[in-house]
């Protein structure tokens, strides 16, 4: 079509002047990204200069009021629970989208996607109420203190499994029904269909949607807020209170000044870097499974 | 001996997923019953239109309805030209493997990925301050445009892209300029595209938090201008959980609430996408 724009299509003034404002719509649009990442270290660049960012991992803990900002428990709780809930939510989200596939009938299929849907829309901060009023004192219970990684995981895992089955489940769909024809007719058993045909041949889509779930788990506040407890500590265990470096924004945002707000800052510029590690890896993967298809 | 082993595994395998299946829907199930167990009780139309008293543990949640409504109607009178004129731009004049284009994209692509909590802190640093619009909802609400942008903007552009392209083909055969081709033909033909990409906007505008706490701020007063700190829904139920002792059961019908209208937008959603793709596969 924009072959023919050139040749075909009357120019006028006015039609020059649209194609321009469309242009610096999309030029402020995409130049977005540019400006969050200005402010942010325009933000921590006070300690960036004046202190450094070594100080950040070599402090002795994390005391504000006496200019020591260590991050490296934020960091490890975040590893941490993000991890966690990935190892969780990977198998399961990736069974579910099997369960819808092969399994289930095709109604119950069907209502299983629209809940894992449903999921998929209840905000953060209702998963994290749910987590403060009912999964926290059952943990509690077992095991106390209650608030800790491990309530954290169980949130996340639930909170990021739709983004894992639903993208499973989109690229199990894209498989060519050949390949699973061929299977039965060579009379593979179902489940050595899936291990041996179904898993492999649509694995860059599977591992899309982990990238994208662990993308999500490493920048989600509220729930892990919420349920975490918000101790400044090395977990030694999984019952351990943790906080997070997003809660850890959040939480103390509100009154920091000076070095403190940019030590926060320099927080989130460290998510930010991690997330678009990982969504790039989604998005390079992605690119190659199109490229694939249309070879 | 082979045999039995594949049957075990089979079985195996069976029970694994069905296993998986139950053990997902029995917390969702949870969920949603506790939601409805503890909050349907107290909700009533008092609830929603009354003024919260006691730090929100009596009264309801009138103001921060309204607070929520500016915040979002705010991001989306913002949102909307610039995905729209975006979209157009990326889908119409833009080929795939075209260099701006796929620059737009790639730095869209990343923007859906950034926390929320980062366009938080972005927000303060840029409206707030550097703007000088300090804690209010026109903070807030700008905050959430640039959050719901990339979003808007993928529905939109795939919308355009859905429209057959004999249409823009035989619009340049009557020798119909470019401009009114999109203003005339490709717009109506993808107004339930659009619909969709509004609604879901809205949707992630309404369940956002993190980036609203430091934004939007938390007065749970009646606002009397778009430069008055609004609290938003998610932030009142965060608010009663964490820092009000005894607000749980206001917290829930609040949450109950948000689901509901969240949940009604999505369903409005996927019912406009259905009913658009039936539309589409009409013979003509």
């Amino acid at each position: 079509m924009t072959l023919f724009s050139n040749i075909i299509l009357s120019h006028s003034k006015i039609d020059f002047l649209f194609l321009w404002s469309l242009r610096a719509l999309a030029l402020s649009a995409g130049g977005l990204l540019l400006l969050v990442i200005v402010f942010l270290f325009h933000e921590s660049w006070p300690y960036l200069t004046q202190i450094g960012l070594a100080n950040v991992f070599t402090d002795h803990g994390w005391f504000p009021t006496e200019q020591s900002y260590q991050l490296t428990p934020m960091i490890s709780g975040t590893i941490l629970a993000a991890c966690g809930s990935i190892f969780l939510a990977a198998p399961l989200g990736i069974l579910s989208a099997l369960f819808c596939h092969f399994y289930a009938p095709p109604f119950l299929s069907y209502w299983y996607r629209r809940m894992i849907e449903l999921l998929a829309g209840i905000p953060s901060v209702v998963f994290g109420f749910w987590g403060l009023v009912v999964l926290v004192p059952v943990i509690a219970a077992w095991h106390p203190p209650g608030p800790s990684l491990l309530a954290g995981i169980l949130i996340l895992t639930l909170m990021i499994l739709p983004t894992i089955m639903l993208i499973a489940h989109a690229s199990i769909r894209q498989l060519p029904t050949i390949y699973i024809q061929s299977a039965t007719a060579l009379g593979l058993s179902q489940w050595a269909t899936i291990w041996h045909i179904v898993l492999p041949t649509s694995r860059i889509g599977l591992l899309t949607g982990i990238f994208l779930g662990l993308a999500r788990a490493l920048g989600e506040t509220m729930a892990i807020l919420m349920v975490c407890g918000n101790v400044v500590q090395h977990p030694s265990h999984i019952f351990d209170p943790i906080r997070t470096l997003t809660a850890n924004i959040a939480l103390e945002m509100a009154y920091a000044v000076d070095h403190h707000r940019s030590v926060l800052f320099i927080s989130g510029l460290l998510l930010m870097g991690l997330v678009i590690a990982f969504v790039s890896l989604a998005e390079i993967l992605r690119y190659k499974t199109t490229y694939a298809l249309t070879q | 001996m082979r045999l039995l082993s594949k049957t075990i595994r089979e079985t195996g395998a069976t029970l694994l997923v069905w296993g998986t299946a139950t053990s997902i829907t029995i917390p969702f199930l949870w969920l949603i019953g506790d939601l409805l167990w503890h909050g349907w009780p107290q909700l009533s139309l008092n609830f929603v239109l009354a003024l919260p008293h006691n730090a929100g543990r009596e009264g309801g949640i009138g103001p921060i309805l309204v607070s929520t409504g500016l915040i979002v109607s705010v991001c989306m009178v913002v949102a909307l030209p610039i995905g729209l004129g975006t979209a157009l731009f990326l889908s119409e004049y833009t080929r795939n493997n075209h260099m701006y284009g796929r620059l737009i994209r790639g730095s869209l692509d990343v923007l859906a990925g950034v926390p929320s909590i980062v366009f938080g802190l972005f927000g303060n640093a840029f409206f707030c301050q550097t703007l000088g619009l300090g804690f209010s909802i026109l903070s807030g609400g700008l905050t959430l445009a640039c959050m719901v942008l990339p979003i808007l903007i993928r529905t939109v552009e795939e919308s355009f892209r859905a429209i057959s392209q004999d249409q823009r083909l035989s619009a340049a055969a009557l020798g119909i300029s470019k401009r009114a081709t999109i203003l005339l033909i490709l717009f109506p033909a993808a107004i339930p595209g659009l619909l969709v990409g509004c609604i879901l906007g809205l949707g992630r505008a309404m369940a956002e938090t993190a980036a609203l706490i430091f934004t939007s701020g938390y007065v749970d007063r009646m606002p009397e201008s778009l430069m008055d700190s609004g609290r938003a829904l998610s932030i009142h139920i965060y608010d009663l959980a964490m820092n009000v002792a005894g607000g749980n059961p206001n917290a829930y019908t609040t949450a109950l609430v948000l689901v509901g209208l969240l949940l009604t937008i999505n369903l409005f959603a996927s019912w406009i996408a259905d009913k658009w793709t039936t539309l589409n596969q009409l013979p003509t």
